[in-house]
């Protein structure tokens, strides 16, 4: 088995390369996910577009307010850069706890988003910090997608054929919002989580959380936000009930499945307990 | 079968190869270099065996897509000593009993040359968190993790 390899110098020829070959083509950022379906079986291209040489899709910088990452910046970029870690501490902080080094000296923020895996840990963290993703077509159409709304089954995103990601903008956070990302890891520290948590919440001045962001990894098939443990602090004073409370009722909005790392049953514990756990580690 | 004309640098040498495209970096090392140094266990980017650095960076050779090196320097284990003259990670790692069957050892001491070659004062929790991929069934990591810090300006 082998494919047709193509590396265009824009992203206007990816997108056209892409459109052109339909469902039979892949785009190659930093390979990772690639190599792992590749070699596998799980993926058969007739057409790879290799996107290495298309430098508007490098880089990580401000934008205004908001920190505007490249599709091609890895993951050890991220987590090194001091604009992250500056405005985002706490995604600074989960990108640097990404499986090995290795993988995060190769794997890229927008092929990790593109390769949709519900147990990775960018997509939660992202979510919770209400990041848009930035996304061409073909003859430079662009268009943005909230993260939490570009996955829509295992390993299966919203773009169109044709479409490739530029990059993800991530907004300011209000002053006093805190941000975490918890995982569960039974076995390794570089392993796939069981569930992962990411959360950003702020409290008013009177003490009472004035706004709360909850999303997790590994317990559905996508990367889902929980609306209803958001519903429920919001307004409230976080005492330990209260989170508990809340955390409970994360029980009824995921969707896990049976795997290697646990059973659907044990995973729905799980993710109330690490609900929990982001939770009272952002208000204790 | 499709090919490319993949130029690369390897340990300070300069190739260029056609290479059939849906290959990857370690076979390139390995069936058409030679650098059998380099080992393949997992095949999937979790064992750490297959460690080489590519433009200064650690990665994987078994995950890296061949295509995406054309223009790199790569170095592997075969380019750690000079001559007949170990590198101190190397000499390290005999000293204090770095491994048993030594299947994982190349990628371990490539991996910790990168580390090293970033943060020279590393201490036991950075090589911990750097080392944590590097899978070693024999020696339970305290002669691999000692080895390293024996080297690291950092932990004396």
């Amino acid at each position: 088995m082998t494919f047709d390899y193509h590396e265009p110098a824009t992203v206007d020829e990816a997108t056209h390369l892409l459109r052109g070959h339909g469902g039979d083509a892949v785009a190659l950022a930093g390979g990772a996910a690639f190599a792992i379906l590749y070699r596998q079986g799980l993926i058969r291209p007739g057409h790879v577009v290799g996107l290495r040489r298309c430098e508007e899709l490098r880089g990580i910088r401000l934008e205004g307010d908001a920190l505007w990452s490249g599709a091609l910046a890895t993951h050890r970029e991220v987590e090194r850069s001091e604009a992250v870690r500056s405005h985002h501490p706490a995604l600074a902080e989960a990108f640097a706890r990404i499986a090995t080094v290795r993988i995060r000296h190769q794997a890229t923020v927008g092929g990790n988003l593109a390769h949709a895996d519900p147990a990775q840990d960018p997509p939660p963290m992202l979510i919770a910090l209400d990041a848009i993703a930035r996304v061409a077509g073909p003859d430079g159409a662009r268009r943005d997608v909230p993260v939490e709304r570009l996955f829509v089954d295992h390993l299966t995103t919203s773009l169109a054929d044709g479409e490739l990601i530029l990059g993800v903008s991530v907004p300011p956070v209000v002053a006093g919002t805190r941000a975490t990302y918890v995982k569960f890891l039974p076995a390794s520290l570089d392993d796939y989580a069981t569930v992962s948590v990411a959360a950003a919440v702020r409290l008013d001045g009177d003490g009472r959380v004035a706004s709360a962001r909850v999303a997790l990894g590994g317990a559905a098939p996508v990367p889902i936000r929980a609306r209803a443990v958001e519903r429920a602090l919001i307004g409230a004073r976080p005492a330990p009930a209260l989170l508990r409370d809340a955390a409970e009722l994360v029980r009824d909005e995921v969707d896990p499945l049976d795997g290697v790392r646990g059973s659907a049953a044990f995973k729905r514990d799980m993710a109330t307990v690490w609900t929990r756990r982001a939770l009272e580690r952002l208000v204790a | 079968m499709r090919t490319r004309p993949i130029r690369v640098t390897v340990n300070g040498v300069a190739i260029e190869r056609d290479v059939p495209v849906e290959r990857f970096l370690i076979d390139l090392l390995r069936d058409d270099l030679d650098l059998t140094g380099t080992k393949e266990s997992c095949g999937i980017g979790v064992c750490g065996a297959c460690s080489v650095i590519v433009d200064g960076a650690l990665v994987s050779s078994c995950l890296m897509p061949v295509v995406l090196v054309d223009g790199a320097v790569i170095e592997t284990i075969e380019g750690l000593a000079s001559g007949d003259a170990l590198s101190p990670l190397q000499d390290a790692f005999i000293a204090r009993g770095g491994f048993q069957c030594g299947i994982c050892t190349p990628g371990q001491i490539v991996a910790a040359s990168a580390l090293l070659r970033e943060n020279p004062r590393a201490s036991r929790a950075d090589v911990d968190g750097w080392m944590m991929g590097n899978l070693c069934r024999c020696t339970g990591y305290e002669g691999i993790t000692n080895a390293i810090l024996a080297v690291s300006r950092g932990s004396s």
